[in-house]
């Protein structure tokens, strides 16, 4: 596993040695070598990460728009997919992506699209139809840094979009990987959990994880005995509609309250269910824990990282790392706090983590755990910074800011 | 039943329809399921519907229907005929929706020559919202946000779909205006539209002049004169662009 400080150097060395002749194309461009039982070991783009796991879920159609970080999910795709039958349609925005996406599922192929900070603001739309309609949409944002257009880089400051974009509820299945191997086995996750559940699923990756190049085991998920989901058409079946069978007539728009009510009720009932089905965290070092370190995505494997360093050095630091920050395993982390009442919250923006744990917290928990920040919004976050921000927890030299910087969330 | 009464494509069960006594929807309507039923398509097709007055057609039909949203049916269409060719995708919207709120997607969809048939019903204003100007607002006309009648000079002039698409539009396409006062027209239009599709020549695009008394505030009368007259003349019904016009399957232009 390496740290985030190499993952910068990383970073760095592709983007100097860019070489678009070399940059796409066949499995030897990307170091693909076989690596047993039918799995393949690979040194490539979390981009082309993305393209190779939607293949191996069989997704058949990507619509999309061109926008940094995510446009290599596009190249790579319009270069691989059409060996496996896959279409590609380039499209004026990412409304029309979002929507062309939703005609294409409805229809009964497997689709799906990617986007990144603006672009994802647009995606609210089609996404909010999805929610109400149970389109089965799978989405990979690529973070960049936001307000506005901000860099083409990284940040983690999509995740209330992600979640709560929309208007309604926030329905939505919202996985974070935090590595080229989860952005593989979440992405094909994603395809199977949107068409199991139907409710709109996000994998939110980032700049970094965009467009960096790191080892990955690709493989077949049927190989592996998991059995996807079919795609199933909502339109087109056989026969003449109105005589043969009944007509499909599919709307989002309702005449009165109550009638909007009762339309959400199921919704709402299935997302419950199904939460407990989903959510996903990782935890380590919890033993005499005295302080718990938390991030998500990449910057929670710096987290781990951090933590692994602290342990070594004797510092009781324990660890935890939401997977899925919709919905979010409060479960698990209340179990966690409840033995250590005190939290570092470590993200690239100004609280939108902290905010989901504060939420996910709630009660009387709340007022017991001493919650302390540590918030970079749109800069990439090292182990060795997190450690160093634990060590001076423990100090106690962080608690009055800690509480000026939370209280204002 | 004969066709003039009630095509066969449309939903019993569903009439009377939705629309405002008088509306033009119904005769777009009228002639869209005329067409479906000539052709013999409606296990094919796929009907989306948008925001705005259409959407009250998202059970109108024996037929496939997806409401989508405000502007968007075009690329829902594209969408869903791209994955699925099979499918004939009509994407049935206001000119709100083709004009102002979609146009790019409209203008993207005829330059890629999608093979889908786009209906945009004018009927000079946003209805479903309370009569606020739209693009094809006429001169002068006086709605809820031209009070004082629609000044070219800070407001611009009516925009004229068809017109500017054609001037893009790839070989292949089919590129009209209709009118509900001419409803057999309007239903050869439309049929051409489709044959377009079924016949993988390109995209159809069909304006559909129509009424809208609730928001013009007019009678029978004063309704139809403003169809026939002022909106016709404003806007030509005809063919602007057409693969139809040598070897014509129905021998009329």
């Amino acid at each position: 596993m390496i740290t985030n400080t190499q993952t910068l150097t990383v970073l760095w060395s592709v983007n100097k040695g860019d070489n678009m002749s070399n940059k796409y194309g066949n499995d030897t461009d990307s170091n693909i070598r076989p690596a047993g039982h039918g799995d393949r070991r690979a040194f490539m783009y979390g981009n082309e990460v993305v393209v190779r796991a939607a293949l191996a879920a069989k997704a058949e159609f990507l619509y999309g728009y061109p926008i940094t970080p995510q446009n290599e999910i596009m190249h790579y795709w319009s270069r691989l997919a059409p060996a496996q039958g896959g279409k590609f349609l380039q499209t004026e925005d990412e409304l029309s992506a979002g929507f062309a996406t939703l005609g294409g599922i409805m229809a009964g192929a497997r689709s799906f699209s990617a986007t990144a900070g603006p672009g994802t603001v647009l995606f609210q739309e089609p996404l909010s139809m999805a929610e109400m309609m149970r389109i089965p949409i799978v989405l990979i944002v690529q973070q960049r840094g936001g307000p506005s257009t901000a860099t083409v880089i990284y940040s983690q400051q999509e995740v209330f979009l992600a979640i709560f974009g929309g208007n309604g509820e926030g329905l939505r299945v919202v996985y974070s990987p935090g590595g080229h191997q989860e952005m593989y086995d979440y992405t094909i996750k994603a395809f199977d959990t949107a068409w199991r559940y139907r409710f709109p699923t996000l994998v939110l990756g980032d700049g970094y994880q965009a467009k960096m190049r790191e080892p990955v085991v690709l493989y077949d998920p049927e190989e592996r005995g998991m059995q996807l989901q079919p795609a199933v058409p909502f339109v087109g079946g056989e026969g003449v509609p109105g005589v043969e069978r009944e007509p499909a007539h599919w709307r989002n728009a309702f005449s009165v309250e109550e009638e909007l009510f009762e339309a959400l009720q199921p919704i709402i009932h299935d997302f419950q269910h199904a939460a407990p089905f989903l959510t996903e965290m990782e935890a380590s070092d919890l033993e005499g824990a005295e302080i718990i370190v938390t991030g998500h995505g990449i910057v929670g494997r710096s987290a781990r990282e951090a933590v692994r360093e602290l342990r070594a050095g004797g510092v009781p630091a324990g660890f935890f790392r939401p997977l899925t920050l919709r919905p979010f395993p409060a479960k698990d982390l209340k179990r966690i706090l409840d033995s250590c009442p005190r939290l570092l919250v470590v993200e690239s923006a100004q609280g939108q983590l902290t905010k989901l744990f504060r939420i996910a917290i709630g009660g009387e928990l709340e007022h017991r755990v001493e919650m302390y920040p540590y918030f970079r919004p749109g800069l990439g976050i090292t182990a060795e910074e997190i450690a160093r921000e634990v060590r001076a927890i423990l100090g106690g030299e962080r608690k009055e800011e800690a509480r000026a910087a939370v209280s204002i969330l | 039943m004969s066709e003039l009464a009630m095509p066969r494509s449309w939903r019993r069960e569903t009439k009377p329809h939705k629309f405002c006594p008088g509306c033009g929807h119904g005769l777009v309507l009228k002639a869209l399921g005329m067409a479906v039923d000539r052709l013999e398509i409606a296990e094919r097709v796929l009907f989306g519907c948008d925001i705005g007055c259409s959407l009250l057609a998202w059970d109108f039909f024996n037929l496939d229907t997806v409401q989508t949203h405000h502007g968007r049916t075009v690329p829902f269409i594209v969408g869903a005929k791209r994955a699925r060719p099979h499918l004939i995708g009509i994407a049935y919207m206001g000119d709100g929706g083709g004009y102002a709120i979609g146009v790019q997607h409209l203008i993207n969809a005829v330059m890629r020559n999608d093979r889908i048939l786009v209906i945009i019903v004018n009927n000079t204003t946003y209805a479903m919202t309370g009569g606020q100007m739209a693009p094809t607002s006429l001169p002068g006309q006086k709605t809820e946000t031209s009070p004082g009648g629609r000044e070219p000079r800070t407001e611009g002039y009516p925009l004229r779909g068809p017109e500017m698409v054609a001037s893009f539009a790839a070989e292949g396409a089919y590129i009209a205006r209709g009118s509900v006062s001419h409803v057999q027209r309007l239903a050869l239009f439309l049929e051409r539209g489709l044959q377009n599709q079924i016949q993988d020549k390109g995209i159809a695009v069909v304006e559909a002049l129509s009424t809208c008394p609730t928001n013009w505030r007019t009678n029978a009368e004063d309704t139809w004169k403003y169809l026939e007259k002022e909106m016709a003349d404003y806007y030509p019904v005809r063919e602007f662009v057409s693969p139809w016009k040598e070897n014509n399957p129905r021998g009329v232009n």
